[in-house]
């Protein structure tokens, strides 16, 4: 069973969104991390980088795999994880606590798109 | 028909296969492809020869090519081979493996590659080194993709007009269909201008820029200024250069490259009309996962033992597939053992002595020649090492001309009318004397 | 195998040379300027010639070749690489040409290069070769460089998509990408083939052509071949044929007969030259007649491409001749559906019916699994075969199947070793169902049991002073 925290929003490539003062921090969520298994990479934007909800902003990797991380909103990145760098594993530990990158969203609407964690709790089918 | 040694089935294999699969006779077992795509009637090949008659007949092959000594560089050095490289490259566990999937029973390729990696990034002075790559322009073509990658939308590249002409036109090709533009900078006094490199980059949209250490007048450049002006407009400086000079002039590292590229062949790696050579690269480690192909890395298995792996996979086509920087797979695994083996023989002292003998025979057969009055030197004073290039008062085909009639490959033309000399420690005094004495009767 | 733990850096001491080189009889040369000098410390090894010799030697112990053992490596067509093409490739008649000689004094080499020519053409069914992709990969750029140079002669610049099925080898869409070209992935149906129906909508004057393997990366003949090639040359496009999987159709079906433009072989796989722990290789790419004229301007390589395996594969092919070449598709046929056979009750074959040089199961039938203990996967299964003196199969290649395990074992493996693999992997089956742990920590034998690959990524050491 895949932790879900309740009062995120999720897409259906298995990112979430947590939204603070404007400022979308984004991540991946504990059924996308155990999917990967142990992450070895977090391939991150640079800061002022533009973001576009549905399209890739960086990738996951393991020893055996990649797995693009897709945008759920558009807007401009104005921080990135640097920790995750050298402690990728930090994804493996906790996956909501670890925030890989914050977008200052030009569209906010684009959040209404996403699923709660009810809907995303059916979409993995747990 | 006599048996074929390749093939171990007899008669009796043959029938008690068929029968555990349950087919009557082998056609059977093509019984899917659609019977107009059968090929009907004998192949145009000759009659099967026997091992002593491939033997003959390659041997008389080999006999029709003409033995030249060599006096000819242009991007391919005759250099010596110690006879320990063969014998070590020719043992069968090496020879005859794979890629080094099975890590747990191929640590002695992923060992070599290991020391191969260690021994690129103590020559150019980068941080990380790739397993290898095919050849020289091939690596050249793969820094300029990687200098695209690097820099996010950038399009163009520069490549100094004092680049190995097949090394120009391999980028080009690469660049062509990479959607990739490809700018020049001209070579000013015998060097790539750093003047007019500065106005290019000034243009814009440069992702990368290629240059020679030492260029194809045989001229050591002096890149100082370079990687500032390169990095000022946020591209990459990739130096091309002879592993084997690196012993004695100055570092890719030093001169501040971002990625070191060039050909292993001047490591022992014998002429053989071209190929296989080895391609290498060196990057600084903030490139390392745009870095293509194989690398090896360190590890422990699971009982502490020291282990090595492939490693940062995810690089790679396998994985990225079209997503990849590259679409490299099998590379020059054993041209790099081959080299490996060089390096270590060699070692430092080595390496710096094959410079001294090469150099000091080429400043010795340029004097030579200029003395005879027959040529004119268009780079007065330029510090080079084993390669030179001179103006010749006659049409440069004849010289060359002259030379192979007594078996001498030498005075190659370059696109000016220069002819182009090499010598390495494998050309004696005599050889030398005896090539100066036919320029002069000519 | 033993373990030897050695780094050549390792055995270095101050002054040891292990080189041998004339006297200096020439005048000094001037020094190079201070400024080029090379200033940085130069670390290379300073050991002995028998230093040299032992460290390799003992390095070389712990690798596994074709001639060690039976490499039954899927898609790789490990077979057995014949001697006689070491010594003529060693001649010094070839080996001391320099590369920009002319044709007047190399007229033994581009001999080589004509022959090789007519026999690839003759053996392909196409009509012209270029030597210059030094291996597999390198050979499929060339060969899409070939397909958008033809479109862009003909002016019609809007095809850049390349059609690729989703059991393609992994180089064909990096190669794609690289080209400059945009894949459409085609999918397959459950038979293994190309689902025809879901390549016709794909099919529009934006493509460039269609990639294909045939037999496929399944080892399953495309039976509709015909079909798909009528219409992508239907729409305009080219067909590429990927030469990786040509072994079984060798002396029985010619890609160019199959309607197949452009194609690459590998040399190093089918014409029998040594894969050296991964290149050199020879990727030599081939045309039909309409598209000679593409080829010129495409320069992949610095000179004549490997030379040195190219003569390994010509003295090859002189070896089988017209008479035994047939015998190469055929015997690989034969020897990978019997594998098929006998292991099929033990192993989950996915797709019934005959093979050709190589075929997929997807893992163990069982594999030991109840409530409180995981089963053995296909990883284990690889790991356990090490034990027994085998090279492991191809594994989670293709993709289509979670557990897949490759079989290829190649025209030059004798009964005897194929049913002794058969036995060793019904051994590890029944130890599998009795306790999969044997193979869950295998290889038992090997110079150092599984590595820790996680670390090896997270924390990359990748050379001798990283370690220091």
């Amino acid at each position: 069973m895949s932790k879900i925290v309740e009062g995120l929003k999720y897409s259906e490539s298995h990112e979430w969104v947590k939204v603070e003062d404007g400022v979308a921090f984004i991540g991946v969520s504990d059924f996308a991390q155990k999917e990967m298994g142990d992450i070895t990479y977090v391939d991150m934007p640079d800061v002022d980088d533009e973001v576009t909800a549905g399209e890739e902003f960086g990738a996951l990797e393991s020893v055996k795999a990649a797995s693009d991380l897709i945008s759920p909103v558009s807007g401009k990145v104005v921080a990135v994880n640097e920790e995750l760098d050298d402690a990728p594993e930090k994804v493996n530990e906790d996956a909501y606590e670890n925030w890989i990158i914050q977008v200052e969203m030009s569209d906010p609407s684009e959040l209404d798109a996403l699923m709660d964690a009810e809907a995303y709790k059916a979409h993995i089918g747990e | 028909m006599a048996g074929f040694p390749y093939f171990p089935h007899t008669d009796a294999d043959v029938r008690s296969m068929l029968n555990r699969i349950g087919v009557k006779k082998v056609e059977d077992l093509y019984a899917d492809v659609p019977k107009e795509f059968i090929k009907k009637g004998a192949y145009a090949l000759p009659d099967a020869m026997s091992e002593p008659e491939v033997r003959a007949w390659l041997n008389g092959l080999a006999g029709m090519n003409a033995k030249m000594k060599v006096f000819a560089g242009a991007g391919a050095y005759d250099h010596y081979t110690p006879s320990v490289i063969p014998y070590i490259t020719s043992r069968s566990e090496f020879l005859t493996a794979y890629t080094p999937y099975q890590c747990e029973i191929s640590q002695g390729t992923l060992r070599y590659i290991f020391e191969y990696q260690s021994m690129v990034c103590e020559l150019t002075g980068m941080d990380i080194s790739n397993a290898s790559l095919y050849d020289g322009p091939t690596a050249a073509a793969e820094a300029m993709k990687m200098t695209v990658a690097c820099t996010k939308k950038k399009t163009r590249v520069l490549l100094s007009k004092g680049l190995l002409p097949h090394v120009v036109k391999v980028v080009e090709t690469y660049a062509k269909f990479h959607g990739v533009q490809v700018g020049y900078i001209p070579v000013a006094d015998g060097q790539t201008s750093l003047e007019a490199l500065q106005a290019e980059l000034e243009a814009g949209d440069v992702a990368g820029v290629i240059v020679p250490e030492i260029n194809r007048f045989g001229i050591v450049e002096n890149h100082a200024g370079f990687a500032d002006a390169i990095h000022a407009a946020k591209a990459l400086l990739v130096e091309y250069c002879d592993p084997s000079t690196l012993a004695v002039i100055k570092s890719p590292a030093e001169w501040g490259a971002d990625i070191a590229v060039g050909d292993g062949q001047s490591l022992g790696i014998p002429l053989c009309f071209g190929g296989p050579y080895v391609g290498f690269m060196g990057v600084k480690k903030e490139y390392m996962r745009k870095m293509p192909g194989r690398i090896v890395g360190q590890t422990t298995d699971k009982d502490g033992k020291r282990a090595f792996v492939l490693t940062l996979q995810a690089r790679e086509q396998h994985i990225k597939r079209e997503k990849a920087t590259s679409n490299i797979c099998s590379n020059e695994s054993l041209m790099a053992l081959w080299v490996t083996v060089y390096l270590s023989l060699m070692g430092p002292e080595g390496l710096r002595e094959v410079n001294k003998l090469s150099s000091d025979g080429a400043h010795y057969l340029k004097n030579e020649l200029l003395a005879t009055g027959k040529f004119e030197d268009p780079f007065p004073g330029k510090p080079f090492l084993k390669e030179f290039v001179l103006k010749p008062s006659k049409h440069p085909g004849l010289v060359q001309n002259d030379l192979e009639k007594a078996g001498f490959f030498a005075a190659l033309e370059t696109e000016e009318g220069y002819v182009s000399f090499c010598v390495t420690e494998q050309r004696t005094k005599e050889e030398i004397d005896q090539l100066v004495n036919i320029v002069k009767e000519g | 195998m033993k373990y030897y733990d050695k780094l050549v850096f390792e055995l270095s001491q101050k002054g040891r040379v292990g080189y041998s080189l004339p006297a200096n009889r020439f005048p000094a040369a001037p020094e190079l300027p201070v400024e080029l000098r090379r200033e940085a410390s130069l670390d290379l090894p300073e050991v002995s010639e028998a230093d040299v010799v032992r460290h390799y030697t003992n390095l070389s112990q712990m690798n596994f070749g074709v001639d060690t053992g039976f490499y039954p490596l899927g898609s790789c067509t490990m077979k057995y690489n014949p001697k006689i093409n070491e010594e003529v490739a060693a001649l010094p008649g070839f080996t001391g040409l320099h590369p920009l000689m002319h044709a007047g004094l190399t007229k033994g080499a581009l001999k080589v290069y004509q022959d090789m020519n007519n026999f690839l053409a003759a053996i392909t069914g196409l009509y012209a070769f270029t030597f210059d992709p030094c291996a597999g990969a390198h050979g499929e750029l060339t060969g899409l460089m070939v397909m958008r140079q033809y479109h862009m002669m003909r002016g019609d610049l809007k095809r850049t998509k390349v059609i690729v099925p989703d059991s393609a080898h992994g180089t064909n869409p990096a190669s794609a990408a690289v080209c400059g070209l945009e894949i459409v992935e085609v999918k397959s149906l459950e038979n293994g083939r190309v689902d025809v129906e879901a390549l016709k909508p794909l099919l529009d004057d934006t493509v460039a052509g269609m990639m294909m393997t045939n037999p496929n990366t399944l080892g399953l003949f495309e039976t509709q071949i015909k079909e798909i090639t009528e219409l992508v040359h239907g729409i305009g496009g080219l067909m590429y044929y990927d030469g990786a999987n040509m072994n079984p159709l060798m002396g029985v079906v010619r890609p160019g007969d199959m309607g197949f433009d452009i194609m690459h072989l590998n040399l190093h796989k089918t014409f029998s030259t040594p894969h050296g722990g991964g290149g050199p290789g020879s990727g030599p790419v081939g045309v039909a007649e309409h598209l000679v004229d593409c080829l010129p301007d495409l320069r992949v390589s610095g000179f004549h491409g490997n030379f040195g395996v190219i003569l390994r594969a010509y003295a090859y092919i002189l070896m089988l001749g017209k008479q035994n070449l047939k015998k190469v598709g055929q015997y690989s046929v034969l020897s990978a559906n019997y594998i098929k056979e006998c292991l099929k009750d033990a192993y989950k074959l996915p797709i019934e019916g005959v093979c050709k040089h190589e075929f997929v199961f997807d893992g163990l039938i069982n594999d030991g699994a109840h409530d409180d203990v995981h089963g053995a996967t296909t990883l284990d299964v690889a790991k356990r075969l090490l034990d027994f003196g085998f090279h492991a199969p191809t594994i989670y290649f293709p993709l289509l199947f979670h557990q897949a395990l490759m079989i290829e074992p190649t025209e030059t493996e004798s009964k005897e070793t194929i049913d002794a693999f058969i036995d060793v992997m019904h051994k590890i089956a029944a130890e599998a169902a009795e306790d999969p742990r044997i193979l869950q920590e295998a290889p038992h034998g090997a110079p150092i049991g599984r590595p820790d690959e996680t670390a090896a990524a997270r924390n990359p050491i990748l050379k001798f002073k990283d370690a220091q």
